[in-house]
């Protein structure tokens, strides 16, 4: 990224040129709300960032992949052996599993791609700019939502490989990944959402982080207790609805409705009219977490 | 051709008028707009941006509407915030690389541009380490580069020597005055401080309280007053002695300083002045031409709170 490239010829002076006006092409709309997007996406990972801020999101995605590596390692060897004719962990219940490093992800990355911007008045340089306040709200999000969809989806491609290389049935496998595929960027979109709308409120990025990560694990907590009492009492219809307070069991609950995938949680929506609650609560945590960005950034000022 | 023009401006919040029907015309090389806190450069700056609403009135940069073609006007114009506005873990570099990105550059001409800036504002290697270590001075000149980044026609630079050192001070004066001449980029620079603007300004333009209180070029501000200032050299009361002498040769003299301002009369005015120093052996350093200062606008436009340097 480093090399300084005004050293001219073998002597190594530096010629002052002078000012050089630019005459090339400059890009449109689109271009520059692509290259912002790809911007975001690698600052997410620490990439064009300082080195320490590598280290979390690296360490993370390591850390998601790690537990996928195993299971295919097992699978693979011991096949026969352990008379295993599909994944020992389901694509579907994966991202439940590691929501601890899904949600530390985002509470850690969602505050440095927003607040940032905010707490440093970087945002005005964005809104000096000729793109619009809209485009920065879109992009942003897209890049934090993709960029989380990158980590939950990295280890369901592990998996589907490896279940390929073990030989699994192949339409089967492809069938239920691309479920999971689509469960993952359901649950990219709601947390990235909530997340964004979170740090753009809470301006400090330390507030931010632990504001993000109270929402997301203590939520996720509260669901499943409440999941498993209601369980326990026999009121399943009181953990179906508790369900639909928590990401991570909102989507699970969409993907056992459409996909019919195994469940994650002890209390999955039963019967089409709960299904089309979890639905339509997916969609509007999404639109809704979108709407209040746009709200939020309509107030700030240059 | 007008870079600026503004007509019957007005902005108006819920308690203060931020502008006051202003009338502004601004044409190409170093404008400098002057102005107490609060007078309503930075107001003006934003509405040419398009970043603010005007409440009243019109404004055109570069021959685009500012309430309806924003977008085309910042495409064209760098600005060079006031306040901080550099994210503190990313290096000047990268950061300057991706705002020309985010102008329109792709990406090969955007390293480019942004080493050929970074170069013109004086951020050597440091340019490579996160802003968060940086001094206000290289922070200035890191926020002036990413002004520049994408070659606009006109940059608008709010309080470049805000929190600089006298040395630094100069250095950034001396590079605004590049951009508008060198490079050919027009460029409008605000500032509280006069003297900053009088040297480097082809036109000045002055607020108070978001009213136009007087736009001209900067050397009719420091036309000739008529007065000639002297400065000898010999004993210790030289210069009286001098004054004396040129009261009673029937000139108007009087003591500035260690100078002597004497109003001239005619062309044999410069005569006496050497004959009389001659006469009384006194060795003549200097003659030069009284100047007024663009602060003496505002001791006559009775604006109280602006600070000379």
């Amino acid at each position: 990224m480093s090399s300084p490239s005004e050293t001219t010829g073998p002597s190594g002076v530096i010629h002052d040129i002078g000012y050089r006006p630019y005459s090339g092409s400059r890009l449109g709309e689109g271009a520059v709300a692509w290259s912002f997007f790809i911007t975001g996406l690698r600052n997410c990972f620490g990439l064009g960032r300082s080195g320490r801020s590598k280290i979390l999101p690296m360490a993370l995605l390591a850390l998601m992949l790690l537990p996928a590596l195993i299971l295919v390692g097992v699978l693979v060897q011991a096949r026969n052996i352990l008379d295993l004719d599909e994944h020992i962990v389901p694509y579907s219940i994966y991202p439940i599993t590691t929501q601890l490093l899904i949600s530390v992800f985002v509470a850690a990355q969602a505050p440095a791609l927003i607040s940032r911007d905010l707490r440093f008045r970087t945002i005005t340089l964005y809104l000096a700019r000729p793109g619009r306040r809209t485009t920065y709200v879109l992009v942003r999000l897209a890049s934090l939502t993709v960029a989380t969809f990158v980590l939950i989806a990295a280890p369901l491609l592990l998996l589907y490989v490896g279940g390929l290389l073990a030989d699994l049935p192949l339409g089967r496998e492809t069938e239920r990944f691309l479920a999971a595929v689509v469960g993952a960027l359901l649950l990219a979109g709601c947390l990235s959402g909530l997340a964004a709308l979170v740090s753009a409120l809470t301006i400090r990025r330390g507030l931010a982080v632990a504001a993000v990560i109270v929402v997301l694990l203590v939520t996720y907590t509260v669901v499943s207790t409440i999941q498993g009492i209601a369980l326990d009492t026999g009121n399943e219809t009181v953990g179906e609805i508790a369900g639909l307070f928590s990401p991570y069991t909102l989507v699970d609950g969409v993907q056992v409705y459409l996909f019919d995938s195994p469940e994650a949680t002890p209390t999955p929506p039963v019967g089409n009219a709960m299904g089309a609650i979890y639905l339509a609560t997916t969609a509007v945590t999404i639109v809704g977490a979108v709407g209040g960005m746009l709200l939020r950034y309509r107030k700030v000022t240059a | 051709m007008g870079v600026i023009e503004t007509v019957a401006l007005t902005k108006k919040y819920p308690r203060v008028t931020a502008l006051d029907q202003l009338d502004v015309n601004v044409g190409g090389g170093v404008t400098g707009l002057v102005g107490a806190n609060g007078a309503g450069k930075s107001t003006l700056i934003k509405i040419l941006l398009g970043l603010t609403d005007a409440t009243s009135g019109s404004a055109r940069v570069l021959d685009h509407d500012v309430t309806t073609d924003g977008a085309a006007i910042r495409a064209l114009v760098g600005y060079m915030p006031e306040h901080d506005c550099l994210p503190a873990d990313v290096s000047a570099s990268d950061l300057v690389v991706h705002m020309g990105q985010m102008s329109g550059l792709p990406y090969a001409a955007a390293r480019e541009r942004a080493s050929d800036v970074l170069r013109h504002v004086g951020l050597a290697e440091e340019r490579y380490r996160p802003i968060g270590g940086y001094s206000t001075g290289m922070k200035q000149r890191a926020k002036l580069a990413q002004a520049l980044v994408h070659d606009p026609r006109l940059v608008l630079l709010d309080e470049p020597t805000n929190g600089l050192d006298p040395s630094s001070r100069d250095d950034m004066l001396a590079l605004v005055r590049r951009i508008g001449t060198e490079f050919g980029i027009a460029v409008l620079v605000t500032s509280h401080l006069l003297g900053e603007l009088e040297r480097i300004s082809d036109h000045v333009v002055v607020l108070d309280t978001g009213r136009l209180l007087r736009s001209q070029a900067t050397t009719d501000f420091m036309h000739a007053t008529g007065l000639l200032l002297v400065e000898v050299q010999g004993p210790s009361d030289a210069d009286q002695r001098l004054g004396q002498a040129l009261v009673e040769a029937g000139l108007r003299a009087t003591p500035s300083g260690r100078l002597i301002e004497v109003e001239v009369k005619d062309e044999g005015t410069y005569d006496v002045v050497r004959d009389l120093a001659v006469d009384l052996g006194l060795g003549l350093v200097r003659m030069q031409e009284g100047h007024h200062r663009i602060e003496d606008v505002f001791r006559e436009g009775g604006a109280g709170s602006v600070q000379p340097v």
